[in-house]
């Protein structure tokens, strides 16, 4: 049986050559997704929002009536909500955002919800309510705190670690790889303005966490390469390592690819947001492992003297005593 | 490196065996199928996302905690006053600004009055729980602590988890989650629960019951316009109720609160045909019930929940058996939610849901359904490529993806772990990323053999040098999914804990299982040449 090899024997691709135009362009995505982020803000989901989001299925119907249903929780004298298909034709979930001023009114979110479910069951018998989240102003902005707090947190305590166990180059270029992929991330939830939730920061954490690997495992490499080959030039030993683990990186993204998409297709439909987001670290955390955290090894200045002992300066006097320098 | 010794050999199989068992009781519950009921059952926990039921955080303001403290203090200074002998009076009080204080009429009892008040300073422990300051030499400022608020508040959180508790468990649910959460939270977790807007309308009542005399000298429009005659206070009629909309003046003091029932019952009143709620005080409540109705026959009193009055009844004759029947315009569903209500004890502070997660039954079996099915094709899909790719080195891969999931599933089991909606994303994430540590190991391999190295000697190389980079990336990853767990909430932390015990179960499966497998192949066959 001949087996399968993705990325042929010996693949000698320039990838660095081209790293002043990428770097150009990571940094171009990073401020763009901020300018996103800032432009279109991102649209943020009761549990960062506050607020409520109902979910209902109507059991005798073919298709969910959106539009009257807009309308009657409208009426209600809230704003306008948000109505859309949710997991199905009959399937919708209708969110509601705080009113302004209830920010503060603990129990306002839970008041609406309770509100919004009565006026549908009158309105409509066959409505079942598959779900209900109420989130509260002051719960929300708890949320976005130790959100924030987890991302900053996880962020830096990796890159330390990085850091102990590589080089402080290393330590600073995996953290900005991180930097890239959680801010490219946050920019596409700005440009399609996907829910973002709660779900979604936790997607983000577990990108931080498999993009590192991809980065770890380059990382690796070079070291082994800059103690195997101390005189090669660091663009080129780079090129080599990335090259030597291409089979590696390409294979293992692609296990991890083919195990999330068919929990896209065939998955519940509130997962889909995070697990898109997932799907798309993967490709962001692959790309920022290459270009990102490769170029600024070249541009810090990382030697092989990191990872070979040195001779200390009390080796080199008894050397020089003895007459052998 | 490749050197298994046979006591190595049985405790790697029992470890895995032993992991692997406990998740057949989750796998057959899923399946439909029945475990033999004379076996242990360890199960995975389903979080309230996938079985069907409420999440609800309740809240309790401090400042309601701190408001209650000061009157519960107005009301023993008032009485110790009174009962000294000689009588001391007081004058001017007031419970504003976070502090109570009361003026003397003689500057000659200040000691006296100190000596009283004094011991009800000290909380438990003796700790200092209110501080007594002397203004002017007759005025008496008393101001809580610090940590005598703390104690309040935890005092009082601590008796409304119990509350909580016993209302839930009156509505019958099984299995319901009643846990403190910081200062002033309760979270209550309640499986496969039909009516959430029950529950919630069952907590957020406070169930304060009070009896206070009306006060007949109030002039009417005064008491419409919010004003209150001196020593009386203004509560409006409750929604529902006849007079919604209108107000009552009461007596501040001299009323009677409901937290001295041993029962409570919704009835039907049989000569008006109203539903009502009958109380039964307890002996020392019955008898100041019976005081209150025996010397005010004739005048009306106004029944008080929750800051709203309920009705004014007559007192028509002393009630004295300790026994009472409240009107107000009930529908059978609040007289029970009321008795339920009384019978377990007013909240010593209200509660408001700030937050709720509610999820049907069917939404939960649902994504059950569709995560199971991702699972598996996600699965086929990641071992025909690893097969595809490293021939018998990518089935032994498979194997270890197996073995891991089963040990990820026995040790959720057995540790009590919940497995969330997120936790399924968390399964298929561990199922495509956890052979990443075989890609890296058979990868090496080849390039070893590629550069000519002897099979032994490839596949020794190939463990050794990629475990490096397979540890620094796990622990990378604990770090994250440590961040994870403590920023979730819930169903996050779900996903959390199968991402952190995957990592375990996969470095074990895919480094130690596979290395145990070849290593044993390689002895037997000692094959010339691999094929990877």
């Amino acid at each position: 049986m001949k087996l399968l090899k993705l990325v042929p024997d010996n693949t000698n691709i320039k990838f660095l050559k081209l790293r002043i135009p990428f770097f150009v362009v990571s940094i171009a995505l990073i401020v763009g997704s901020w300018a996103a982020v800032m432009v279109n803000g991102l649209n943020f989901g009761v549990d960062f929002a506050g607020g409520q989001e109902v979910r209902i299925t109507f059991e005798e119907r073919e298709a969910a009536p959106i539009p009257s249903l807009r309308e009657l929780v409208g009426g209600l004298g809230y704003g306008e909500p948000v109505v859309q298909e949710f997991g199905g034709p009959n399937a919708v979930s209708i969110r509601v955002a705080l009113p302004e001023g209830a920010e503060d009114t603990p129990g306002a979110a839970t008041a609406i919800g309770g509100e919004v479910i009565a006026a549908i069951a009158a309105q409509y018998p066959d409505a079942r309510t598959d779900g209900n989240d109420t989130v509260s102003g002051k719960v929300a902005g708890e949320f976005r705190n130790s959100a924030i707090l987890a991302l900053l947190a996880a962020m830096g305590l990796v890159s330390v670690y990085i850091w102990v166990r590589f080089e402080w180059q290393f330590g600073v270029g995996a953290m900005f790889a991180l930097v890239h992929d959680v801010s490219v991330t946050l920019g596409l939830f700005a440009l399609t303005q996907m829910e973002f939730s709660l779900q979604i920061v936790a997607a983000i954490l577990a990108i931080i966490g498999y993009s590192l690997n991809d980065t770890i495992v380059v990382y690796d490499r070079i070291r082994e390469n800059l103690k195997k080959y101390r005189k090669m030039p660091l663009p080129e030993l780079l090129d080599l390592s990335v090259n030597e683990t291409l089979a590696r990186t390409i294979m293992t993204s692609l296990t991890l690819f083919v195990a999330l998409i068919p929990l896209l297709i065939f998955g519940p439909p509130s997962l889909f947001g995070m697990v898109a987001a997932i799907t798309a670290g993967l490709f962001i955390g692959t790309y920022s492992s290459v270009y990102m955290a490769g170029p600024l090894l070249i541009w810090m200045g990382v030697t092989s003297d990191s990872f070979v002992p040195q001779e200390s300066a009390i080796d080199r006097q008894e050397k020089i005593v003895r007459g052998e320098v | 490196m490749l050197d298994f010794p046979l006591w190595k050999k049985l405790w790697l199989w029992g470890l895995t065996l032993a992991a692997a068992v406990l998740a057949l009781p989750s796998l057959f519950n899923v399946s439909g199928l029945d475990w033999p009921s004379a076996l242990p059952n360890p199960q995975v926990n389903l979080g309230l996302d996938l079985a069907g039921g409420s999440h609800l955080l309740l809240e309790a303001r401090a400042t309601d905690v701190r408001v209650q403290r000061l009157e519960n203090m107005e009301e023993s200074v008032r009485q110790l006053m009174r009962n000294a002998k000689p009588r001391i009076r007081i004058g001017d009080v007031s419970t504003g600004d976070g502090r109570m204080s009361f003026m003397l009429e003689s500057p000659a009892d200040i000691d006296r009055a100190r000596g009283l008040i004094e011991p009800l300073m000290q909380g438990a422990n003796l700790t200092r729980e209110w501080d007594l300051s002397v203004v002017d030499g007759q005025r008496i400022v008393l101001v809580p602590t610090s940590a005598g608020i703390d104690a309040a508040l935890n005092d009082a959180m601590e008796s409304a988890t119990e509350v909580v508790r016993r209302r839930i468990d009156e509505l019958g649910t099984r299995e319901p989650t009643i846990i403190r959460q910081g200062d002033t939270r309760i979270v209550v977790q309640v499986p496969g629960l039909e009516d959430p807007e029950a529950l919630k309308s069952l907590l957020g009542q406070t169930a304060q019951l009070e009896f206070k005399m009306v006060d007949l000298n109030a002039l009417p429009e005064n008491v419409q316009a919010g004003v209150a005659p001196a020593g009386s206070e203004i509560f409006p009629y409750a929604p529902g109720t006849p007079q919604e909309g209108q107000f009552e003046a009461v007596r501040r003091l001299g009323g009677i609160r409901g937290d001295s029932l041993t029962g409570a019952q919704a009835g039907v009143d049989p000569t008006s045909n109203q539903n009502v709620v009958n109380i039964t005080f307890d002996a020392q409540g019955g008898a100041k019930f019976a005081k209150l109705t025996t010397e005010n026959v004739g005048k009306p009193f106004a029944i008080i929940l929750d800051g709203q009055v309920l009705s004014a009844p007559n007192i028509n004759e002393p009630i004295i058996g300790g026994r009472a029947q409240i009107s107000g315009s009930f529908t059978p569903e609040s007289a029970n939610n009321l008795a339920i209500s009384l019978r377990s004890g007013a909240l010593p502070v209200p509660l408001t849901v700030v937050e709720e997660r509610t999820v049907g039954p069917d939404l939960g079996a649902d994504s059950i359904r569709r995560g199971l099915l991702a699972m598996a094709v996600g699965s086929i899909a990641v071992i025909a490529l690893m097969v595809a790719s490293y021939g018998r080195f990518g089935i032994y891969s498979t194997i270890a993806l197996v073995f891991n999931v089963l040990m990820l599933l026995g040790i959720m089991a057995i540790g009590n772990f919940t497995l969330t909606l997120p936790g399924i994303a968390g399964f298929v994430i561990t199922i495509g990323a956890a052979v990443d540590a075989n890609v890296l190991i058979n990868e090496r391999i080849r390039e070893e053999r590629a550069r000519g190295r002897k099979v032994i000697a490839a596949v020794e190389t190939g463990y050794k040098e990629a475990s490096r980079a397979i540890w620094d990336a796990n622990i990378t990853n604990f770090i994250a999914g440590v961040a994870l767990f403590a920023f979730g909430s819930g169903p996050v932390k779900g996903f959390a804990v199968v991402l952190v015990v995957g990592l375990f179960t996969s470095v074990f499966t895919g480094m130690v299982l596979t290395r145990m497998w070849v290593a044993g192949w390689l002895r037997k066959a000692r094959p010339a040449d691999i094929h990877i």
